[in-house]
């Protein structure tokens, strides 16, 4: 189990580091900084002590911690997917708007 | 009175040039925005005295249409007519389909395949797919027309000026419908004939409007 949780250890501050390179070039907000080096820090929390997610899964009335895990995963993953679709809408409608511009600009008649 | 015809084309290079030919003796205005074609259609296109707007990347029918109606208004147009340029509908049909809207009878006008029996519909869409089309168009949306689906309509101006196409897609012809009648425009449907070169949309293409549909208004 060490030898994972060393794994897993050197993984987040690798990540860490990036997030950190990733602020001080401006290319991430500090809100969004926050919350991933929260969770990032939540993962090594999980790794290191696991009874944590026990804890926490009892007092939300869930059985087990691994279970609460997997409900914050699937949340979590349905989260983000929703927000890239918004953003992809977003982007096809951006791309749309410049398409047209461009037609009308150059618009050919005999 | 100025019209103006928009017709969408991607890749239409087979059958564009008779349409075109069949429409220049006519007294519109001739609008065709080609979706980023691959095939000869723009070249086509260029040896008629009409508009040409070119998609730099591939939009789709709703994209292209709006750039049509933008183009239009820009240019002055008092009523607008989309058409197909497959060569599916008839060029002498717009004046029957236009004349409603011309003489202010309706600020709309929607061309149905059902009112008469003109079209030879393949079996399959007559039965199966338009009747859920009509459904899901009733339930969704709200739209009491007999051909939600029908891509041959004439806007008025100002219907032009209030309805912003969004879908870029073939979800279109609902999103046009549903904002029409919410805008309660005067609305008229009026016979057409369609001619089937080949199948059209399948059954994917219309499960695809339904999800564009579903998830325009989860956005909303």
């Amino acid at each position: 189990m060490i030898f994972l949780q060393s794994v897993v250890t050197l993984f987040i501050i690798v990540i860490l580091f990036k997030l950190f390179r990733q602020r001080q070039s401006g290319k991430l907000s500090l809100g969004a900084f926050i919350f991933w080096f929260i969770l990032w820090l939540l993962v090594a929390v999980v790794f290191w002590q696991p009874e944590t997610t026990s804890y926490m899964a009892n007092r939300l009335g869930i059985g087990r911690g691994a279970d609460l895990a997997v409900y914050l995963s699937i949340l979590a993953i349905f989260y983000l997917l929703f927000r890239i679709f918004v953003r992809l809408n977003k982007i096809d409608a951006e791309i749309t708007k410049v398409v047209r511009k461009d037609a009308i600009k150059n618009v050919e008649k005999k | 009175m100025k019209i103006f015809v928009v017709i969408p084309a991607w890749n239409e290079a087979k059958r564009i040039r008779q349409v075109l030919q069949s429409l220049i003796s006519l007294p519109y205005e001739v609008v065709v925005v080609d979706d980023a074609s691959t095939d000869e259609t723009a070249e086509i296109v260029r040896e008629f005295p009409v508009y040409l707007l070119r998609h730099r990347l591939n939009r789709d029918q709703g994209a292209a249409l709006q750039t049509g109606n933008d183009f239009a208004l820009s240019h002055g147009a008092d009523v607008i007519v989309h058409f197909d340029a497959d060569g599916q509908f008839l060029v002498e049909e717009i004046k029957d389909l236009a004349q409603p809207v011309i003489d202010g009878v309706c600020d709309v006008v929607f061309g149905s395949r059902f009112l008469e029996k003109k079209s030879k519909m393949p079996w399959f869409k007559k039965n199966i797919m338009f009747p859920i089309a009509r459904l899901v168009n009733r339930i969704l949306l709200g739209i009491k027309l007999t051909d939600p689906q029908s891509g041959f309509r004439v806007l008025s101006r100002q219907v032009a000026e209030a309805i912003i196409i969004e879908q870029d897609g073939k979800a279109h012809c609902s999103e046009i419908a549903a904002k029409v009648f919410e805008h309660k425009f005067k609305v008229k449907e009026v016979p057409m004939t369609v001619i089937y070169h080949e199948f059209g949309q399948g059954l994917s293409g219309g499960i695809k409007i339904v999800k564009d549909l579903i998830f325009s208004k989860l956005l909303k």
